[in-house]
């Protein structure tokens, strides 16, 4: 068996980490757990981020690090959390494909998704290649949440889980993106956040509830 | 210079609205500062025009042919769709719809958004692209809810997580366009996702990634430009935000999502050795022409009617780039201008019609004519040079791009014949009745702003039957570097 350096098996740690908190994200209906383990798997990416760049001596990765650590650990798990208690909503409904439909599409994703990942790996000179087939799982496992959710809240979470495998996938692949790219992205999220807690308000305010069956009367008509 | 007040004027004109909006004089404060914007981006056309391609601010930015004529037209259109919301927001404010804040909001963000999109335009960094049409998407969500009717908020939510998702399926594709590129530029270079730089070494990107790049960023961008089958959001932002917001969504963020697919096109194109881009572009293209004339007929809100032809349009753009070549690029962009003229000023005719009756769908609306001549002539007008009647400008970017499909795509040309045929029947026999006959429409308190249609109308009747020839020659430029030789 060859050994790999220790911070190549924390690196792959981390990556199998960031794809055990997807399954658990899937799985997962109760709102406030869903918000943790986004803010864990922002940890997680965090943790991953500065591995890299200790490593690898890339200093515009420790910002990277700091930036993920403030927005994804802190601030909006704290603005989500806000929103869930302002607007009680704790429980998403029964999902549109119950748990084990729903983990059995997740393999036969995270397989797809390595298939994909295979020009990628080859090209790129990262030591940190082989973890892009778990960026793209991250991604399409948070795609598959938004689609079996009804709740607008959960939908929200796999969308900002889909941003954090797009932003995992740069670093694995390309030891991230260049700074002034990293910044917008970071700002986009942040005003998305900003944007939807206003929305969210609208619909509430305007439904009594955020259940997405009340926004599906926009049909062709017949 | 031209250039740092093109970007900075939205952004400032953005922080004051968003202080004095309510004003009762904001609506011509927003006039105001879109007229400056056209002004910069003119100064910026005239320099082009003299010096020929210009790299600005560490190379961060830059401006040729094919951009250059998008920022000019985003910056006229922006101007008139400022023109024209002036009296309609009064009229929205006086029925009640909105309330003083709102119309706060409507004008800070109106700003932003036309900041984003000249960003979107002018940067030369893919990755920056990709912040400025995100933003572009966040700014404008709470404009299509602007309203907070339920069916106002189900399109804001549908649009907002459609093009968040798809946007970040462009994301993906341009992180794979970085790795592709850092193997050839080395990694860790800032040069590593400007365009320029990427144009230059295209030949050398790996194939493979380039191609998966380009499925992922035609996905992302192609929902913004709303290619069928990822089409769903638009006729529901369109018919549910204000009017001039559906303008400004029709006539220019589609228009700058197809810039950004093209751009990508031109890069992957360079790399690959077979036709896979040109051919993915045609199929949508093709799918979304089809689709779209067929849903035409079934369309019962004046808004979402010609929202489903907006799809269309863009879909024969994006055949048009698909096919390649000197002469489809020259139609497609033409078809671009053309197309984003045409459409903003049906989008302010058909605003006024709608306030007139009370109602957006079709058959509350009839009789235009009778009680103003000038809107119903004017609907009845851009409908006719939407649907590709001759003198107009539309009709000589379909006839450029149906003769070039003829001979170079001929399987496509009764598909693409047979669709124009449905869409003119569909949309002709839906708003005649709106035009003529008995009248449902009463006056309003504000007279319409009915200068920018009839603008806008004559340009493309213009474009139709004389093209000057330094546009021309700007258009050869732009298909030049586009489409290759």
């Amino acid at each position: 068996m060859t050994h790999l350096p220790l911070d190549q098996q924390l690196l792959d740690t981390c990556a199998a980490l960031l794809l055990l908190l997807s399954f658990a994200m899937l799985s997962q209906r109760r709102i406030v757990t869903l918000v943790n383990l986004y803010a864990l798997q922002g940890a997680v990416l965090a943790a991953a981020t500065l591995l890299l760049a200790w490593r690898t001596g890339e200093d515009h990765l420790y910002l990277s690090a700091a930036l993920t650590l403030a927005l994804k650990v802190a601030l909006l798990p704290w603005l989500l959390h806000r929103l869930i208690r302002r607007l009680d909503v704790y429980w998403d409904t029964e999902p549109l494909l119950n748990v084990t439909g729903t983990m059995l599409a997740g393999l036969v994703i995270v397989v797809f998704a390595f298939a994909l990942a295979q020009p990628i790996t080859r090209l790129a000179s990262t030591a940190t290649r082989s973890a892009v087939g778990i960026a793209v799982s991250v991604v399409l496992l948070a795609f598959l949440m938004m689609i079996t959710r009804r709740k607008a809240m959960s939908q929200v979470i796999g969308f900002l889980s889909m941003e954090n495998g797009v932003f995992f996938g740069a670093m694995s692949a390309s030891y991230g993106m260049p700074m002034v790219v990293e910044l917008g992205v970071a700002l986009d999220v942040l005003v998305a956040v900003l944007v939807l807690g206003v929305f969210f308000f609208q619909i509430r305010e305007r439904f009594e509830s955020l259940d997405l069956h009340h926004l599906e009367s926009l049909k062709e008509h017949d | 210079m031209a250039l740092l007040l093109l970007l900075l004027l939205p952004v400032a004109g953005a922080a004051v609205l968003g202080v004095i909006g309510a004003h009762r004089r904001a609506p011509e404060v927003n006039a105001l500062i879109s007229v400056g914007t056209f002004l910069a981006a003119c100064a910026l056309t005239a320099r082009v025009i003299h010096h020929g391609t210009v790299l600005l601010g560490d190379e961060q930015f830059f401006i040729d042919p094919f951009n250059v004529f998008l920022v000019a037209l985003t910056a006229f259109v922006g101007m008139t769709t400022a023109l024209f919301s002036r009296p309609y927001m009064r009229v929205e404010l006086d029925h009640g719809r909105l309330s003083a804040g709102r119309l706060r909001l409507y004008h800070s963000m109106y700003q932003l958004f036309m900041f984003t999109m000249l960003l979107a335009l002018t940067t030369n960094n893919m990755g920056l692209m990709w912040v400025a049409m995100e933003g572009a998407t966040l700014s404008t969500v709470l404009l299509v809810t602007l309203y907070r009717t339920p069916g106002s908020l189900e399109a804001g939510w549908k649009y907002f997580i459609l093009c968040g998702v798809g946007i970040a399926q462009a994301l993906f594709g341009t992180i794979l366009l970085y790795v592709a590129a850092g193997k050839v530029l080395g990694a860790q270079g800032m040069t590593a996702l400007l365009w320029t730089h990427l144009d230059a070494v295209k030949s050398q990107l790996e194939p493979t990634v380039l191609a998966l790049a380009f499925v992922f960023l035609l996905i992302g961008y192609g929902t913004k430009v709303g290619l069928v089958p990822l089409h769903s959001w638009l006729p529901d932002a369109h018919a549910e935000g204000p009017t001039p917001i559906s303008a400004v969504l029709s006539g220019l963020l589609l228009n700058v999502a197809l810039y950004a697919v093209v751009r990508s096109k031109v890069l992957v194109q360079g790399a690959l050795h077979s036709q896979l881009p040109s051919q993915m572009l045609m199929g949508f293209g093709l799918l979304s022409v089809v689709l779209a004339s067929l849903l035409l007929w079934r369309q019962r809100d004046i808004k979402r009617l010609f929202a489903y032809s907006s799809i269309e349009h863009m879909g024969i753009a994006t055949f048009a780039f698909g096919m390649g070549g000197a002469i489809a690029t020259f139609a497609a962009l033409l078809h671009m201008t053309v197309h984003s003229l045409t459409k903003s000023s049906i989008f302010f005719t058909a605003g006024h019609a709608a306030q007139k009756a009370g109602s957006q769908a079709i058959e509350q609306i009839r009789g235009l004519i009778t009680l103003s001549p000038t809107v119903g002539w004017g609907l009845m007008l851009g409908s006719l040079a939407i649907l590709g009647v001759p003198p107009f400008g539309v009709f000589t970017s379909e006839f450029l791009i149906l003769t070039t499909a003829m001979r170079e795509q001929p399987w496509a040309t009764p598909i693409l014949l047979a669709a124009l045929a449905v869409a003119f029947a569909a949309i002709l026999s839906k708003v005649q009745p709106m035009v003529f006959g008995e009248t449902t429409v009463r006056r309003l308190a504000h007279p319409p702003a009915l200068l920018p249609v009839f603008a806008h109308l004559a340009i493309v009747l213009l474009l139709g039957v004389y093209i000057p020839p330094y546009l021309a020659e700007w258009y050869r430029a732009a298909a030049h570097l586009i489409g290759g030789p």
